[in-house]
């Protein structure tokens, strides 16, 4: 039964709760740092180790992350707020708790606009509230390395303490068959304001970014069917996906008369579809009460103020306004944006890169590079800077197109600057009139036919003579000056 | 009618991996009734006007600013562990539930 049929008998219901690791200096409730990629259990203290009497004191940078975040989601910001303890007992918090908000969110009630397809969605976002990463758990013993058949855990605290934001949205019914696609812009939408305001690296393949979506179905004219929460979703790709398959998967259920369990289900990459995970039936008895370690949080209505003056341009004005400045249409500015490539395109322009130039770097070479590596742009290797060198040496007529790829694979492989590429590999276009000349002469000699025919006006016979001079000189010729001289040395210019 | 029933406490123990006998859990169930009771007297005298109290001080943003402090070394961080392995904290099998 196809997609298309599905959605004509039921209507799916989402709604996707996002939870994103704040990229501030330390953690949420201690000075430890949050660096990336750190020895295990090396950026630890008594507070985010739970020893018995450590105090945390809140981090006023992640505070203030987190209402820019609340403002740029049009969000109403809570005059006084607490944080909550959730109780659980799980290795991954040490304190057998995690430090969160319950009833009382910092933010409240936002919408964000999505546009799929032309058309315009409003998202309504519930809240927005301020938590704290957990430990990292590495399951042993079992033959599979996953938790299942493991015999021990092994627990790194470093992630411990982390600020996290969770942005939750309201249900978004109505969308249909759009749910999937929607979803997926939604994400992005996030992703690309919360990178626009500087205050988390957004990284999905790198669990900075990391998003719950909610899907359930009902038939038309119905109450709400029961909900799924599928978690492990972490890329943009795989919100699509997770969304599609558990409206497939749920509609077979329902058409044979079964029904939903409200549970919590596991997306896979590889597969592209969800399994159940843990039952939540103690799970969800999370005991919630207010920190008493943590007094409240009544942000001042005129920092709040300022913080929203404050806001930076958001993402889909910059790119209508970007798509204007670069003279390029509607699908070429979404393929930017959806590469991820729109700052780093604006980077390159300010390096001094025309945008045609810039763009065909990013979106064509480097884009591919990050897609085999799997890797953002921003890590594929190259700079800004340096995809502008590159371009003015194309400019300048040092680098034909064939010589600026290979300049800028040695450029990637951390070789140098393109200009310093380019003498250490002996990659520059031969301009040397000289040595050109003698190449040609020597091209016309070795093909008195073909030169014959030029010299009798089939102009069109010069591409065969091109193709032997570029050969000689391995290409470090530029193909339109070899050209011109040809012609130029049969007298047919 | 009592405060607290023997099932909550059952269940109040399983939530904190505390393994309870029978018996404990009569003996705790009165003893943790006593407890609620005596606390919930307070309501009784809390006039209508007297919001509910979460801090006992009154402050609001207490906050530190975004600057790292020294963190424990690894060894140091794993001192008082039961267990570990190549600098990490090594537990039990985590939860039944999770199978």
């Amino acid at each position: 039964m196809s997609y298309e049929e599905i959605l004509t008998r039921y209507e799916p219901v989402i709604g996707l709760e996002t939870h994103v690791e704040l990229g501030t200096a330390t953690k949420m409730f201690c000075g430890c740092k949050t660096d990336f990629g750190a020895e295990p259990n090396t950026q630890v203290c008594p507070v985010c180790l739970a020893l018995p009497g450590a105090l945390p004191v809140m981090n006023r940078a992640a505070i203030e992350a987190t209402i820019r975040i609340g403002l740029a989601l049009n969000c109403d910001i809570a005059e006084w707020c607490r944080m909550a303890r959730k109780n659980y007992f799980y290795p991954d918090m040490p304190k057998n708790f995690q430090t969160s908000q319950y009833d009382e969110p910092l933010c409240v009630d936002g919408y964000v606009d999505v546009e799929v397809d032309g058309v315009t969605h409003r998202i309504g976002i519930e809240r927005v509230h301020i938590e704290e990463d957990t430990g990292k758990t590495l399951h042993v013993g079992g033959a599979t390395g996953r938790i299942h058949g493991a015999t021990e855990s092994l627990v790194d605290y470093n992630r411990a303490g982390i600020p996290l934001v969770e942005i939750v949205t309201k249900p978004v019914p109505g969308l249909g068959g759009l749910a999937p696609e929607i979803a997926k812009a939604y994400v992005a939408e996030l992703r690309d304001i919360i990178r626009s305001l500087g205050v988390s690296d957004v990284r999905m393949e790198q669990g900075s970014m990391r998003c719950d979506v909610n899907t359930s179905l009902n038939r038309p004219g119905e109450e709400w069917g029961t909900r799924t929460e599928t978690k492990n979703v972490n890329s943009l790709r795989s919100v699509e996906r997770a969304v599609r398959s558990e409206i497939i998967r749920q509609s077979a259920i329902l058409d044979d008369g079964g029904k939903i369990h409200q549970e919590t289900r596991h997306f896979h990459e590889d597969r592209g579809d969800t399994s159940p995970g843990r039952s939540k039936e103690t799970a969800t008895d999370y005991r919630y009460f207010p920190e008493p370690d943590l007094v409240p949080i009544a942000p001042d209505p005129a920092w709040v103020a300022t913080l929203k003056a404050a806001l930076p341009e958001k993402p889909s004005a910059k790119r209508a306004r970007l798509r204007e400045e670069w003279g390029i249409t509607e699908l070429d500015m979404q393929s930017v944006a959806n590469a991820g490539a729109v700052e780093i395109i604006e980077e390159t322009i300010a390096a001094g890169a025309s945008p045609a130039g810039a763009r065909k770097w990013w979106m064509g070479e480097l884009a591919r590079r990050a897609n085999e590596l799997n890797v953002e742009l921003t890590a594929v290797g190259a700079t800004p800077a340096q995809v502008a060198a590159l371009q003015k040496l194309v400019d300048e007529g040092k680098l034909n197109d064939k010589l600026a790829r290979t300049v800028l694979e040695g450029v990637v492989a951390g070789e140098g600057d393109p200009a310093e590429v380019m003498a250490a590999r002996g990659l520059e276009v031969v301009n040397d009139t000289g040595a050109l000349t003698a190449a040609v002469d020597e091209a016309i000699a070795a093909n008195p036919d073909i030169a014959a025919k030029i010299r009798d006006g089939k102009i069109a016979a010069a591409g065969a003579l091109v193709g032997a001079v570029m050969k000689t000189t391995r290409g470090q010729a530029d193909a339109k000056t070899v050209r011109e001289l040809l012609l130029e040395r049969l007298g047919v210019s | 009618m009592a405060a607290i029933s023997r099932e909550e406490v059952a269940h109040l123990a399983r939530l904190s991996r505390l393994a309870v006998t029978e018996e404990e859990l009569d003996r705790f169930a009165g003893q943790l009734d006593v407890i609620l009771q005596s606390v919930a007297r307070v309501g009784e005298v809390a006039a209508e006007d007297i919001p509910p109290t979460s801090h006992s001080v009154p402050l609001t943003n207490v906050y530190r600013e975004d600057v790292p402090t020294t963190s424990l070394t690894q060894d140091a961080a794993l001192s008082g562990a039961p267990d570990a392995y190549e600098g990490r904290f090594r537990v039990p099998r985590i939860l039944d539930e999770e199978d």
